[in-house]
Parts: structure tokens; C-alpha cells; sequence
């Protein structure tokens, strides 16, 4: 079936070449940071996790959010989706793909991981969520490629595959749980240090992935014969519209439990957030387009007639994504970090050398991304010419 | 109070389906370890007064640095320490109010690793590669360490430096009985573990000895009669963020 990937359009080599130039540029940077170690990065002493962390974080949330196609067409028998599950698959391995790199890239000595597996340590939640992701990544590669393969040779998969299917299910909201997992047990950090961040990641992962889903969707409609169904796109955004809503529910509960309580440790990373400690606020006009974006696409999602029209929709789509990439990926982490546990204000802003490794990992995601996506479309062209 | 603490946590564990085995021992512990019950236990005394007194002294830095190959690193945000200076507002964020009296805010107070009873770096650390040993110090295999820096971000008090660069072109007076490290890995006050091997005292506290400061003491909390235990029993001492829960073996008289 790999062979798929290898026969394309001159466009479609196009777009290969550019991840592959990407990529290239991505391995330049982590070269280098190899030699030098992570003091090529914007990170320093008070802040030490930030970019890579951050897309792990966010990352997590576009995987788990497979779910929210998977769930209605296997569990609900919800057919319009149809054809979009093996995309939300194949876009699930791809982001847990992108996952284990952004840890890794992050890891000051990386050839040591492996210790992670020679040391199991159940007290630590890094240790279940390398467990959690690999079980992920290894679910959604059975699953699609049964599926798959019995939708080629157009044969009923296998039963077995169906409790395989379900147990996927609570498997993909576990990778973003024990993901929060990692930041609200740390009682270092008053700003993670709260209930409500599970819900929220789950949440907030229910709106950008999908989001996500909906646009690259719509980018294959336009660029191939795919069609991702008229039924299955307004459903999609749906779902995009009530995980959304929740998600700036969710903000706003822990928003006033950290403000009307008043406590200095929990007000301070958000005031460091919006206004800015010290006179240092270099993430406040992020969080406030992130909040204004979040708004904005609220209320039009809550008009059909805009959610429903595929000129405007991707553009709500985009604006949720980076209004969640920002909120839960670099304002969530770096907060967790300002001011440090002495009090001290120091900010963290991103080194172009950690973008571009940022940005190659993100080239080898879309790279096996399209070689899936490439495959899966071909062989639904060829059962479709029958 | 402790042990029902530990019962307790044992119970959730167990209720929450976890098992009674790895997971739920790992949650009634929630400190890597149980809490020190018997043997020796490293603690440590800073009398900030005394420290104070001598304002500007850095002996127990530099001892402590020149003997464990700590490189000094021009700029802050990639620096290594394991013993410095921090203002008494910073090292006890919920002891201060705006009338407070005048020589504490600017009081200087040595901060270190805290060599938690209940320490957070463990109980993080993927790798086991920080653990608590059976003396109560809290320690580094910084040949397991795989740089995640996870432990930086659970502990409470900033007590853990991270090595973004190679350590060593900034190491005047390498010393050849204490290792030098790698970049990438995590690194923090060790009690001189190396040196209490010896019997010898830590070089920092030797160091303040020696600066005629004598504003550190150290010594086994296990034993009533330890010159440390004494003190506690008479002295008013406070720890840093006792609301977490973490139990440190470092105590300060203010």
C-alpha cells in the first residue's frame, strides 16, 4: 500500500519537496543545538520548559480529538463520518508522531531517553505519558490499517477490531488527562495546580482539533477529488461550536477562582499573563488576541448560516486554533514558570533556532501526514472507480 | 498525623483503582520515599542573623562551588548554583507583609537544596535518576539524568540548575576528586554527600566556620542529642513553604 505515497501529481512532489526542505532546515537547528546544548533556545533558569513543551501540549489535544469522529461513526454508527475517520486517524499517529519528537527535542540529553523504559518509574507522570501516547500511537495504527485494509479488499473487518476500536476511545481522552496530569500535580506551580486543567485540555483539544480537521479537510476537497461530505463538515463544526463554548467556560471558572480568590501566588501569573509583572508583559498581547479570537469565533460559530459557509468557516477554524495554540500551549506553560518560586520575573520569548526545530518537527508531521493521507485517498479513488 | 496522612493516601490509591501495588505505593508516598523513619538524617541550621551580620561574605558560595566544580557562567539565565543569596521576602514568600521590620526585608538568606523529606524532584523524575538516599539527602545520578527538567519544575523552590551549555570551559580550578558535568543535565546541592562519606562537614558550612561567621550548622536530626536536634528543640526556626508539605531538612532562624 506504501507505494501510493510515491506516485503524485507535479503539485503533489511540490508540497513534498517544501516539508522536505523544512525538515532539512529543522535538522540544521537541532544539529546545532546538539552542539551547544539548549542555551540555543530562549529558555533560561526561571523558565525552563517553553516552545517544545508547549506543542507537545498542544499536539496531545489534536491527537485525542481523533475521538470526536471516531466516537460518533464507531459508536453511534454515525455515517457521514464516514470518510473522515481515516483522516482523523491518520492525522491522530501523525500528531503523536510530532508529540514524542517535541519531548524529545526538548530532553538536554537525548541520548539517554531509553532510560525512561530501563528505569520505569510509576511515581512520575512523564513515565505513563510515554506509556499512554505509545499505546495511542500503536491503537490508531491497528485500527486504521484493519479498517483500512478490509475497506480496500471490501470485506466487513474483523470483529475483533470492533472492542480494539472502543477501548481507543477512553485511550485517547487518557493521553491529553495524564498530559494535564503533568502540570496540575506540581505543587511548585500554583498556576497549574488546579482540577480544572484536565477538563480544560480535553476541552480545549475538542475545538482546535477538529478545527484543525475541518480545514485540512477542506484543503483536500480543493486540491483533490476528496470530498469530505457536506453532512460530516457541518457536524464537525458542531462539535467544534460546543467544545469551544465549554472551553471559554472552563477559562473563565478557573479565571475567577484564580482572581476573586485573591491569592497573591495564583493572581500573580495571571496578572503576569494580561497586564504584565514588573513591567514585564511580553505575552499579554498573545493572551489578549487569544482571548479576543476565542470570542469573536464563538459568536460567529453560534450564526449556522456562518459556521455552515465554507468561505468563512476556515477562517473561524483558523482563528480558534491559534487562540487555543496560544492559550494552552505557550501562555499555559511559560505561566506556569512567571514569576519563578523565588518570585522573580523572568520572560522567555522563543530563539529563531528553537522555531526552526519547532517548525521541522511540525515538516516531518505533515510529511507522514500527507504520505498517509496520500495512500488512503488514492485507495478510496481506485474502490470509488469500481 | 503523618502516618494517617500515608494511610490515607494508601486508601485513595486503592479506591481510585490503582491498584495495591507500584501505582498505589507510588501515591501513598507521594514523596518518591516514606518519610524518614529511622537512621541517620541530614539536616541543616541557618541562622540568618549571623549570616547577616556579614554582609557581602560569599565564602560559603565559593567553597561550595570551586569544590563541586559549579561553573560560573556570566549570564544569569543560564546559570549553575547550589548555595547562594536571595532576599528574606523571596526565600519566604508567605512570612512577609508591608510592616514588616526593617532588617528583614533586606535580610540576605542563604538558599539551597531543601533535601525535602518529601521531595517533589523525586517523585517526578522519570528516570529515578534524582532520589533520596537512606541519610535523608536528596541526590543526582547525573549519568541517568536525560535532561527533561521536570524536576526543575516541581520543586518549590528554585533549588535546581540546569546545564544549557558545557559546563566546563567556565571551571578556573577544576577539582579532580568531584566530577565535572555535561551539558544537559540537571545538577543541585548534594549536602557534600562526597565529603559526610569522609566525615568531614559540608564545605559550605566549613567554609562559615572558617569565615568566623558560624551562621550554619549541620547535623543528624536522628540523634536527640545532635547539636541540630538541640538547637530545633529550643530555638524558633521556620522552613521554607511548609504549607506544600514537603518537610525540609533545612531550617532557618530569623
Amino acid at each position: 500500500m506504501l507505494e501510493k505515497a510515491l506516485k503524485g501529481s507535479p503539485r503533489y512532489w511540490t508540497w513534498i519537496s517544501v516539508l522536505v526542505l523544512i525538515i532539512a532546515a529543522g535538522f540544521f537547528a537541532y544539529w546545532r543545538q546538539l552542539n551547544h546544548g539548549l542555551e540555543i533556545t530562549g529558555l533560561n533558569r526561571d523558565v525552563t520548559w517553553g516552545l517544545y513543551i508547549a506543542q507537545f501540549t498542544f499536539m496531545v489535544g489534536v491527537a485525542a480529538s481523533a475521538v470526536m469522529v471516531v466516537l460518533p461513526y464507531y459508536l453511534h454508527n454515525y455515517k457521514p463520518f464516514g470518510r473522515m475517520v481515516i483522516l482523523g486517524e491518520c492525522l491522530a499517529i501523525s500528531a503523536v508522531i510530532m508529540c514524542m519528537l517535541f519531548i524529545f527535542v526538548d530532553m538536554g540529553q537525548p541520548s539517554r531517553v531509553i532510560n525512561v523504559i530501563r528505569f520505569p518509574s510509576p511515581n512520575s507522570l512523564m513515565f505513563w505519558d510515554m506509556m499512554s501516547l505509545m499505546g495511542y500511537l500503536g491503537l490508531n495504527v491497528l485500527i486504521s490499517l484493519v479498517v483500512f485494509t478490509s475497506e480496500r479488499n471490501q470485506v466487513a473487518p474483523p470483529h475483533w477490531i470492533k472492542p480494539v476500536i472502543i477501548l481507543s476511545i477512553p485511550w485517547a481522552v487518557s493521553i491529553h488527562t495524564v498530559t494535564a496530569f503533568l502540570y496540575s500535580g506540581l505543587e511548585a506551580r500554583s498556576f497549574w495546580l488546579t482540577a480544572i486543567l484536565v477538563p480544560r485540555f480535553l476541552a480545549s483539544a475538542f475545538a482546535s482539533g477538529p478545527s484543525l480537521l475541518i480545514i485540512l479537510s477542506l484543503l483536500l476537497r480543493k486540491f483533490t477529488k476528496f470530498d469530505p461530505g457536506e453532512e460530516a463538515l457541518k457536524k464537525l463544526s458542531l462539535i467544534v461550536t460546543y467544545a469551544l463554548s465549554v472551553n471559554i467556560f472552563f477559562v473563565a471558572v478557573e479565571l475567577f477562582t484564580g482572581l476573586y480568590s485573591d491569592i497573591p501566588e495564583h493572581v500573580h501569573h495571571f496578572q503576569y499573563l494580561f497586564v504584565g509583572l514588573e513591567g514585564k508583559s511580553g505575552l499579554a498581547p498573545a493572551m489578549w488576541l487569544s482571548v479576543s479570537l476565542s470570542l469573536l469565533s464563538l459568536v460567529l460559530l453560534y450564526f449556522p448560516r456562518l459556521r455552515e459557509n465554507h468561505k468563512v468557516l476556515p477562517f473561524i477554524c483558523g482563528a480558534i486554533i491559534v487562540a487555543v495554540w496560544i492559550e494552552k500551549g505557550l501562555g499555559l506553560v511559560v505561566a506556569g514558570f512567571i514569576p519563578n518560586p523565588l518570585g522573580h520575573v523572568t520572560e522567555y520569548f522563543p530563539s529563531s533556532w528553537e522555531t526552526m526545530v519547532t517548525i521541522g518537527v511540525y515538516g516531518i508531521g505533515f510529511l507522514i501526514l500527507t504520505g498517509l493521507w496520500k495512500i488512503a485517498l488514492t485507495v478510496r479513488e481506485e474502490i470509488d472507480a469500481l | 498525623m503523618e502516618k494517617d496522612r500515608r494511610d490515607f493516601l494508601k486508601l485513595a490509591g486503592s479506591v481510585l483503582g490503582l491498584g495495591a501495588t507500584a501505582p498505589a505505593a507510588a501515591l501513598a508516598s507521594t514523596g518518591g520515599r516514606p518519610v524518614q523513619e529511622e537512621g541517620t538524617h541530614w539536616a541543616m541550621v541557618v541562622d540568618t542573623r549571623k549570616c547577616q551580620a556579614k554582609e557581602g561574605c560569599t565564602a560559603c558560595t565559593d567553597a561550595c562551588h570551586l569544590a563541586h566544580n559549579v561553573p560560573k557562567i556570566p549570564e544569569e539565565a543560564h546559570e549553575v548554583k547550589w548555595i547562594w543569596k536571595e532576599k528574606y521576602p523571596q526565600a519566604f514568600p508567605n512570612q512577609v507583609h508591608p510592616y514588616i521590620e526593617d532588617s528583614l526585608r533586606d535580610r540576605n538568606v542563604p538558599v539551597l537544596c531543601n533535601h525535602c523529606e518529601r521531595p517533589p524532584c523525586v517523585r517526578v523524575c522519570p528516570t529515578q535518576a534524582t532520589f533520596k538516599d537512606e541519610q535523608g539527602i536528596v541526590t543526582i545520578d547525573m549519568h541517568r539524568c536525560i535532561g527533561c527538567r521536570y524536576c526543575i519544575a516541581a520543586c518549590p523552590y528554585g533549588s535546581r540548575s540546569f546545564n544549557w551549555k558545557d559546563p566546563r570551559p567556565y571551571l578556573q580550578d577544576i577539582q579532580s576528586d568531584y566530577p565535572t558535568r555535561t551539558k544537559g543535565v540537571v545538577e543541585k546541592c548534594n549536602f557534600c554527600e562526597e565529603r559526610l562519606a569522609k566525615g568531614q562537614i559540608p564545605a559550605c558550612v566549613e567554609a562559615c566556620v572558617t569565615a568566623e561567621c558560624g551562621a550554619l550548622l549541620f547535623g543528624d536530626l536522628s540523634d536527640p542529642e545532635s547539636e541540630v536536634s538541640r538547637l530545633l528543640r529550643t530555638t524558633n526556626t521556620i522552613r521554607r513553604k511548609p504549607n506544600l508539605g514537603t518537610a525540609p531538612s533545612v531550617f532557618y532562624i530569623v
